[in-house]
């Protein structure tokens, strides 16, 4: 049987399933983080979206060290499509509403922790994994994305286009706009929980 | 801060300066973000960030799977 994109389907057949069931269970925690990080409520149903995927062309993976980044790629197909599914339109943010903040420079000024000498790096470090996370869902899905799958996968850009299906400029794009919605959203989630509170204190 | 001959402003500068750090910029646009951050102390300021807040999200631990998420998906690739 051909598919659409030429490679022959040939499913499990050509390999055994323990081969596939033995890399999949082995990956399921890095799918799961990725997952987690891309989307706000259903990590799980995305993992099993991916397996279902996966199995089918388990026949086309070349190489099975290859296993963990082909897995993750088909996760980010199933989060793509996901999206596009849902049909909602995520609007491009207005150039002017990210370009004008910096999240450096509001730290000199504001001087939220007078006591540091080491400004920038404890803001950072009052975050935690669950505080990034949050500040993450804050950014439309268009953006998270592609930061996620660049800097905190390390994904080269190259590979977010193919996987995202969007041409490289328009990732570059949304990456730059990202990091300063990034930002934004940092400075404005340490503003509302009072993150900052404990550090100033210590 | 004020522009010099033949350079770029900060609004620039801070544009590139994470391409800049991944390389992803010609050799052109480097050299002019290099000029910019010899004179300019609050952009080497930004570089400095930009490279700490990499390094931050780079290193973001990772979401532990929990426990009851992992058996049933172990059970689903099982069954699969």
């Amino acid at each position: 049987m051909r598919r659409a994109d030429g490679m022959r389907d040939i499913g499990v057949q050509d390999r055994t399933k323990e081969a596939f069931q033995s890399m999949a269970v082995g990956e399921l925690p890095a799918l799961y983080s990725l997952a987690h990080r891309l989307v706000r409520d259903g990590a799980e149903d995305l993992v099993q979206e991916t397996l279902i995927r996966a199995y089918r062309s388990f026949g086309a993976l070349k190489e099975e060290d290859a296993g963990a980044r082909w897995l993750k790629s088909i996760l980010v197909n199933v989060f793509r499509d996901e999206l596009r599914k849902r049909a909602r339109s995520v609007e491009e943010l207005p150039v002017e509403e990210v370009e004008d903040f910096s999240l450096y420079r509001t730290l000199v000024e504001v001087d939220p922790l007078p006591y540091s000498d080491t400004l920038h790096l404890d803001f950072l470090r009052a975050f935690g994994k669950d505080d990034v996370r949050e500040v993450l869902m804050r950014l439309p899905e268009l953006y998270r994305a592609p930061l996620v799958l660049r800097y905190m996968d390390g994904f080269a850009t190259k590979e977010i286009a193919r996987m995202l299906d969007t041409p490289l400029g328009t990732i570059l794009a949304r990456l730059h706009r990202g990091r300063r919605r990034f930002e934004t959203e940092m400075w404005a989630y340490a503003e509302e929980t009072g993150l900052l509170i404990g550090e100033v204190r210590r | 801060m004020t522009d010099q001959q033949g350079s770029i402003p900060c609004s620039e500068a801070v544009k590139q300066l994470w391409d800049y750090l991944d390389h992803a910029i010609s050799a052109e646009d480097q050299e002019r973000v290099e000029t910019h951050l010899s004179f300019c102390r609050m952009c080497c300021g930004e570089l400095e960030f930009a490279k700490e807040l990499r390094s931050f999200l780079a290193s973001n631990e990772a979401q532990e799977i929990p426990p009851d998420v992992k058996a049933h998906l172990e059970r689903f690739v099982q069954e699969l």
